[in-house]
């Protein structure tokens, strides 16, 4: 897609625009090998404003933030800081020019104070080692003037998550941060405390800080933005004032009017319940009194495709680990086909035909010092074992099978895993999970990360599979997910089910219930 | 090491090359050759080189005798494989190796029942298999400290290496037992023929290290508990998902590391014909020497049983070699100290993530964000 065509709202006349552009970058385009991350994207940062990025998971956004903060370089294009081309090596580089990133995940050292934190790799030598007592005086004046008095020699573990945030804030305006983006600060925050956030942003644009802002929360955002910018698939397609923008503006340059990655499998008829999940709790690991998962049930039929939409924090993976057996329920049952599973262990359930495909494929999906093969296996090992001894060869045709069924595209499986792209890597978790011959298969954001062809190709699997009387659920973050595969649309909302739809569901409905 | 060219297509050809590499560049690459057969390669510069040092070191009797040295330690060194290769480590094999022997001993002088006034004599095969038992259960307290309690691998089995250490002194007091023949009139006889006898002009401790070293390689290569090790050591979280049994299988190492130790005790006190309570000291810290020449990574998932085996020898016949050519054990302990260094050395050069397709450069940073492609 050309840039200058998918551009449909070119920037206001700049008689109207107050602030004047400190950062902007002009035609930024970034492939990873044959694909394109980032396509040709122009957009400026004005003083004292804030921009939010708006666009689907992989969209682009994070790349975008990446090479503004210096993680990545572009491939093609340039950033213009203060009218000269500049070009940043590192985030140390970029914080340098003025620019600083404050992570989703907070990069604080839990177990060091507050004033250690926000000095910590350029603490302030003194006669006497480090000057413990400028830090200290600093920290509560930067804390003072977010209007958020923590005492400086407090531990960050102790505090909560949005005064963490607050304390990022505080390290990046140590440094004199003259451009700050957010990468989706409110997702962990309670309502009170994205308040405060809010509040602390406002200030900050009156002392002419520019802010780039991303945010899965489309409301939200829009009550602070000044400017509005929206990714798809890696290419800018609209930017426009505040003003000029609603909501329906920005779900519709989001999710493009030909998006469409198939629709719900249909013509076979569902069987009886396989799994149901009744009156499920599950306690925070951090706060044992809080459930992330609240009274909730849910239950899904053979050959049904039951989507969980929800955004981060909703409590979805906590729910389908506990359903698998990776975390405990601090009450409720997991019932499979009728009988009561809630005690057997992960490998139990496997036998028994509930496999999990889990959220985050490197950490807890792959295997990353064995073969594409090995990999493939892992789950069915006892498929080709006689007696003691495992079998190479029924061992080769598991894999072979794997490989063919799930489409990877290597050869033999006899490749290291980490040779294989993302979506090929996702793929042979979901294989490894198929391999065991599920009845109920459960999915946590497979799609995360992985391009829109492999996207297609696990929704054709699931469909695949559904017709065949497998039963899925189907957890994901992205709406037109739900709508291309989901023969039922459940909403997930703090720990509990919020709305529940049919397949004819529109996106604004599920956004609305969502919480967005 | 097995050397595969390109992108191997033959499965089992490629899955033994690829526990020591997991990803080859194409075509014939000497360095790389070099590299990953670096722990043959070394064997083979040590025999050359000694040999031309001194007339006696290239004999088959000497061979023979030094081999029957590296089984002490390479025993202990199969076991502690088993550990590493789950990601863990086990400090106390050399503790348990020394309380094995004192075990042994013990028995083997007759245990006095004071009750009934009877003195009873095990025979020589209750005798092993007591010890072996003893050195699971050291093995067992590792493994469920480390997969129940959660107890930092490196604490639990320094705390197990003083206290077996404590238990074999304690039993001893300090002492040795000395008189390990047995006695004809008590049916007990037959002690030193693991430390002294020969099969087929082989001594039996080397033979007991080969069989040993065999039923390991089998295991890790064609029984799910083999899987199930690397699994766990080179992902512990994502093998649990697929139904790996992590726990069971990180107690099993342990124990497999004790009775390891177990046996290296019953043979070295056997070849010593005494049992001494501080037999067996530092040698944990060779087993785990001769683990990392072997190529294992210390992070887990990554070794196997040829690579320790030729570590153990490597080990051996360097600190054999430098006593043949009467090099002070002053310099030995400094040589062996660099062979180490070099080695792990070589491994961080191997195991290094080598450049790849950008995507999954990009991802492997950020595992969280939400996906840039």
């Amino acid at each position: 897609m050309n840039s200058e065509e998918s551009v449909m709202d070119r920037p206001a006349s700049p008689s109207r625009e107050t602030g004047e552009v400190v950062l902007s970058a002009r035609n930024v385009a970034k492939s990873f090998g044959s694909v394109h991350a980032l396509k040709s994207v122009n957009f400026d940062i004005r003083r004292g404003q804030v921009t939010t990025l708006f666009g689907e998971n992989g969209a682009g956004k994070s790349t975008l933030m990446k090479i503004l903060s210096g993680v990545i370089q572009p491939s093609a294009g340039e950033i213009v800081l203060d009218g000269r081309p500049v070009s940043f090596d590192s985030t140390v580089d970029a914080q340098r020019h003025g620019i600083s990133i404050i992570h989703q995940e907070l990069s604080l050292a839990p177990n060091m104070t507050v004033r250690d934190n926000i000095f910590m790799g350029r603490e302030l030598g003194g006669p006497g080692g480090v000057n413990y007592a400028e830090e200290a005086r600093e920290t509560e004046r930067l804390m003072a003037e977010l209007d958020e008095p923590i005492d400086p020699l407090t531990l960050v573990e102790d505090l909560r998550l949005g005064q963490q945030q607050i304390v990022e804030i505080a390290r990046a305006l140590s440094v004199d941060s003259r451009i700050l983006i957010m990468d989706e600060p409110t997702s962990a925050l309670s309502a009170s405390e994205v308040e405060v956030l809010f509040r602390v942003i406002a200030d900050l644009k009156g002392r002419g800080v520019s802010i780039v802002y991303i945010s899965h929360h489309l409301e939200e955002a829009l009550t602070i933005t000044d400017h509005a910018v929206v990714l798809r698939d890696g290419a800018m397609t609209a930017r426009a004032e505040r003003s000029e923008i609603d909501l329906e503006w920005i779900v519709r340059h989001m999710v493009g009017d030909n998006f469409d990655l198939g629709s719900p499998p249909t013509g076979h008829t569902m069987g009886e319940v396989a799994l149901s999940l009744d009156n499920i709790s599950v306690a925070d690991v951090a706060v044992p009194e809080r459930s992330v998962v609240d009274r909730l049930s849910l239950s899904v039929r053979a050959g049904e495709i039951v989507c969980i939409y929800g955004l981060m924090g909703a409590g979805r993976t906590e729910l389908l680990e506990c359903a698998a057996g990776r975390v405990t329920a601090s009450d409720g049952h997991v019932m499979l086909e009728g009988e009561d599973i809630s005690r057997l262990s992960i490998a139990e359930r496997i036998e028994r035909g509930l496999v999990l495909v889990p959220e985050d494929r490197q950490r807890d999906g792959l295997v990353q010092t064995m073969t594409v093969g090995e990999n493939l296996s892992l789950a069915s090992i006892k498929a080709f074992t006689r007696g003691l001894l495992t079998s190479g060869r029924r061992e080769q045709g598991v894999v072979d099978d794997s490989i063919r069924n799930v489409h990877i595209k290597t050869d033999g499986g006899g490749a290291g895993i980490g040779s294989l792209s993302g979506g090929n890597q996702q793929k042979v978790v979901i294989g490894k999970m198929l391999a065991t011959h599920p009845r109920v298969v459960l999915l946590d954001e497979p799609s995360r990360g992985i391009d829109i062809g492999a996207k297609a190709e696990v929704f054709r699997l699931l469909a695949e599979g559904a017709s065949k009387g497998l039963a899925v659920i189907y957890s994901t973050s992205e709406v037109g997910e739900c709508l291309s595969v989901a023969h039922r649309i459940v909403v997930m909302s703090r720990g509990r089910i919020s709305a529940e739809f049919g397949a004819d569901v529109t996106r604004e409905e599920i956004m609305a219930a969502s919480g967005e | 090491m097995s050397d595969v060219q390109g992108n191997a297509s033959s499965d089992t050809a490629a899955r033994s090359s690829s526990r020591s590499a997991p990803r080859r560049a194409g075509g014939f690459d000497l360095g790389r050759m070099l590299l990953e057969g670096r722990a043959f390669f070394a064997l083979i510069a040590i025999i050359i080189i000694f040999s031309i040092l001194s007339p006696v070191y290239f004999s088959t009797n000497n061979f023979l005798t030094m081999s029957s040295h590296v089984a002490i330690f390479g025993l202990l060194s199969i076991g502690m494989l088993l550990v590493i290769l789950t990601g863990g480590i086990d400090l106390s094999v050399g503790s348990t190796m020394g309380l094995a022997g004192v075990i042994a001993g013990f028995l083997m002088q007759g245990v006095s029942l004071d009750m009934f006034g009877v003195t009873l004599y095990p025979p020589v095969w209750a005798v092993v298999i007591l010890t072996c038992v003893a050195g699971a259960f050291v093995g067992m307290i590792n493994g469920v400290l480390v997969s129940i309690f959660r107890v930092p691998a490196f604490v639990a089995t320094l705390g197990t290496l003083y206290v077996a250490r404590g238990v074999a002194l304690l039993m001893t007091d300090g002492l040795t037992y000395n008189n390990l023949g047995g006695n004809p009139e008590f049916g007990n006889t037959g002690f030193d023929w693991l430390g002294f006898n020969r099969l087929f002009g082989v001594p039996v401790g080397v033979l007991i290290f080969a069989a040993v070293a065999i039923a390991c390689m089998f295991a890790l290569n064609r029984t799910p508990f083999g899987r199930w090790v690397y699994a766990t050591g080179g992902n512990a979280r994502a093998a649990e998902l697929s139904g790996v049994p992590v726990k069971r299988v990180q107690v099993w190492v342990y124990v497999l590391s004790g009775v390891c130790a177990a046996i290296a005790g019953l043979v070295l006190s056997s070849q010593l014909t005494s049992a001494g309570p501080t037999a067996g000291t530092t040698y944990e810290l060779t087993a785990i020497a001769g683990v990392v020449i072997g190529g294992a990574a210390l992070t887990g998932g990554r070794g196997n049983v040829r690579g320790t085996l030729l570590g153990a020898f490597v080990i051996g016949f360097l600190s054999d070699g430098l006593v043949i050519i009467g090099v002070s054990s002053y310099w030995q302990t400094v040589f062996m100290g660099a062979v180490i260094v070099l080695a792990v050395l070589l491994n961080s050069i191997q195991y290094k993530p080598r450049k790849k397709r950008a995507p999954d450069a990009g991802e492997k940073k950020a595992p969280a964000s939400s996906g840039a492609a």
